[in-house]
């Protein structure tokens, strides 16, 4: 989102080496940024180094965490820590294309309806709070009874198509407070059309807003998918997080003290989530100068 | 505060309206035929098949027109029929829900708003404490940050598969008849506590981050400075600070429903709780679709009547909207 523009704001007038400065000042943001940044890396690399296909039956079934199995085995004598580190993988995937995917339709809501105002903005406004209202997971129990083998992508669709509203509604209110101040009148008046003050004069002055949304969004859609996938949902033989939960349960592993089967995707998503949302608290208060003594 | 009322009813109703519409257009809007979808999963003879197709057909009320099906599903609805369950056959589909919801209205209600004013607590204190937020903060994010149903399994295995302190699963022991005894309490109580503790520390870390966050942004506003700078005890100026942090907590909580009550489907399901979660696993395992549709309006209905209560709430905390100025109607 660079321009040309140079108009002043109120959450970017810092110079970038000064952002840079605070950034690496604040304990929130370098702690959660660690955090996310080197289980991306896992989730990048280790897949492609562990030994075995994470579905293949590769020894003993329910060994607990050793030298020759890592994070032990699970019921079926699969490995568990190439079941890990594959579903760290899926996660991120779907976090990224449903937390995307939510966060290109909240965009396009919210300025538009905070931006053109009038009937849009009351048509856009009463959409979003219906389906704020709905629960993501009861639609889902009505979409999932006839489902057969879904993917990933489908998963991701789904919670990009449901996670939206909360975020639509707090740019559209962003949005209309930035649209009545002087530069925008002016632009206006200037003739430049709308999308274009949108995307170069509204978009830059909140950009902050919207990436601190998008890592938001992007939490939530992990979250979402794990007890997606919990409630068997998944792709059918899909290696993520929530499917191992899903199967530890299924298959008893609280009766058969299997901990090592659950206890690791839990930590796994904790740590990713609870990494975002610390990094997010960081973020803002990199951008916001009024937050930094606080810290 | 009449047009906020006007407004806010006239979101739930039409929410009411779309998720009926979803409810009823879902099975029809799925690629292929539904019935023969739903059927391929049962393992049948062609005679019990086709026999099996003709009834789910004339219960779907597949053979007439859309919009006369349409219309017949809103009959029947207003009229308080949702179908027959297959899980429980031959009983209605309401009758099974209904036994499942006092269930999930005993770990719901107390968990929400026991978790909800005890993060705001808390939260407030460790704002004005560092030695507090230190603590209490980290702890927070990773509440909020966990699975509902991790910490379920994993309070299921530690409190109840390994300690034995409470029991594993179920709303009950089987082992006692449902009488009004102190011995099948206790067994409610037991058997009740570790899905109510789940819900309630997710929560809690959420709520305790929000109120530090919204006591620390409204210390720094004008108000604050200007009553500090006229001398006022910083007790006082506190207080102000929590009342006006408290409505944006409100409006979090409306928006968390939809979450708190996901999290309660899957934490049920963990330890089989017999309330409307661990209703929909069986449901599914079962294909009985009915039983899902009914359990979805059951949710929504439930959700709005919330949404309702929180707006109630929000109208007796903010003078504000009472009194016709700008505030609740956001």
């Amino acid at each position: 989102m660079s321009t040309d523009t140079t108009t002043s704001t109120d959450t970017t007038t810092a110079p970038r080496h000064e952002l840079v400065y605070f950034a690496l000042r604040n304990r929130k943001l370098v702690i959660g940024l660690s955090i996310v940044g080197f289980l991306a890396i896992v989730a990048i690399v280790a897949p492609l180094f562990a030994r075995s296909n994470p579905n293949a039956f590769v020894g003993p079934p329910m060994q607990p965490p050793s030298s020759s199995y890592l994070l032990g085995t699970t019921y079926f004598g699969q490995d568990v820590y190439s079941q890990l580190v594959n579903g760290l993988r899926q996660s991120f995937l779907v976090g990224v294309m449903g937390g995307g995917i939510a966060f290109v339709v909240a965009t396009a809501v919210g300025f538009t309806a905070g931006y053109r105002g009038g009937a849009v903005d009351e048509v856009l406004n009463m959409l979003t709070n219906v389906l704020l209202v709905i629960p993501t997971l009861a639609l889902l129990i009505i979409i999932g009874g006839y489902l057969k083998g879904t993917s990933i992508v489908f998963e991701a669709v789904f919670v990009g198509a449901t996670a939206w509203p909360w975020a639509a509604r707090a740019i559209r209110a962003q949005t209309l407070s930035l649209a009545s101040r002087d530069f925008v009148g002016l632009a206006r008046l200037s003739g430049v059309r709308s999308w274009r003050i949108v995307v170069g004069e509204v978009a830059p002055n909140m950009s902050s807003y919207l990436f601190l949304t998008f890592i938001l969004l992007f939490g939530n859609a992990i979250l979402i998918s794990a007890s997606y996938d919990f409630l068997g949902f998944g792709p059918p033989n899909g290696v993520s997080l929530g499917n191992m939960m899903n199967l530890a349960f299924a298959w008893n592993a609280l009766q058969l003290h299997v901990w090592w089967w659950f206890v690791p995707p839990g930590i796994a998503i904790m740590a990713i989530v609870g990494g975002l949302y610390v990094t997010n608290v960081g973020l803002d208060e990199v951008f916001n100068p009024k937050l930094r003594s606080v810290s | 505060m009449r047009r906020y009322f006007a407004r806010k009813l006239l979101t739930y109703f039409l929410t009411f309206f779309v998720a009926v519409t979803l409810d009823w257009g879902i099975p029809r809007l799925m690629p292929g035929d539904p019935i023969a979808g739903l059927l391929a999963k049962f393992q049948l003879q062609p005679s019990s098949y086709a026999a099996l197709h003709s009834s789910y057909t004339k219960a779907f009320n597949l053979g007439e027109p859309l919009w006369r099906q349409y219309l017949d599903f809103w009959w029947a609805l207003l009229h308080g029929s949702l179908g027959t369950s297959i899980y429980a056959y031959p009983d209605p589909v309401t009758t099974v829900i209904e036994h499942a919801v006092v269930f999930t209205l005993a770990l719901l209600l107390p968990a929400t708003i026991l978790s909800y004013l005890a993060g705001n607590k808390v939260g407030a204190i460790a704002a004005r404490r560092k030695v507090l937020d230190n603590t209490v903060l980290p702890f927070s994010y990773m509440l909020t940050a966990t699975p509902y149903q991790w910490l379920a399994l994993l309070l299921a295995f530690v409190l109840a598969g390994v300690a034995h302190v409470f029991p594993i699963s179920g709303g009950f022991s089987y082992a006692l008849v449902p009488t009004l005894s102190w011995a099948f309490l206790w067994s409610l109580l037991a058997h009740w506590f570790l899905p109510f503790a789940t819900l309630f520390l997710v929560g809690f870390g959420g709520w305790a981050i929000g109120m530090r966050n919204l006591i620390i942004y409204e210390l720094d506003a004008d108000y604050a400075h200007f009553l500090e700078s006229l001398g006022a005890p910083r007790r006082l100026v506190r207080k102000y600070a929590y009342k006006n942090a408290r409505l944006p907590q409100l409006t979090g909580l409306a928006l968390s429903l939809g979450t708190i009550v996901g999290g309660a489907v899957v934490t049920e399901i963990v330890f089989n709780y017999p309330g409307i979660g661990w209703l929909v696993l069986q449901a599914i395992s079962s294909e009985d679709y009915f039983l899902l549709q009914g359990i979805f309006l059951f949710i929504i209905v439930g959700v709005l009547l919330a949404n309702f209560v929180v707006d109630v709430v929000y109208l007796l905390v903010d003078p504000r909207t009472r009194i016709g100025l700008q505030g609740g109607t956001r």
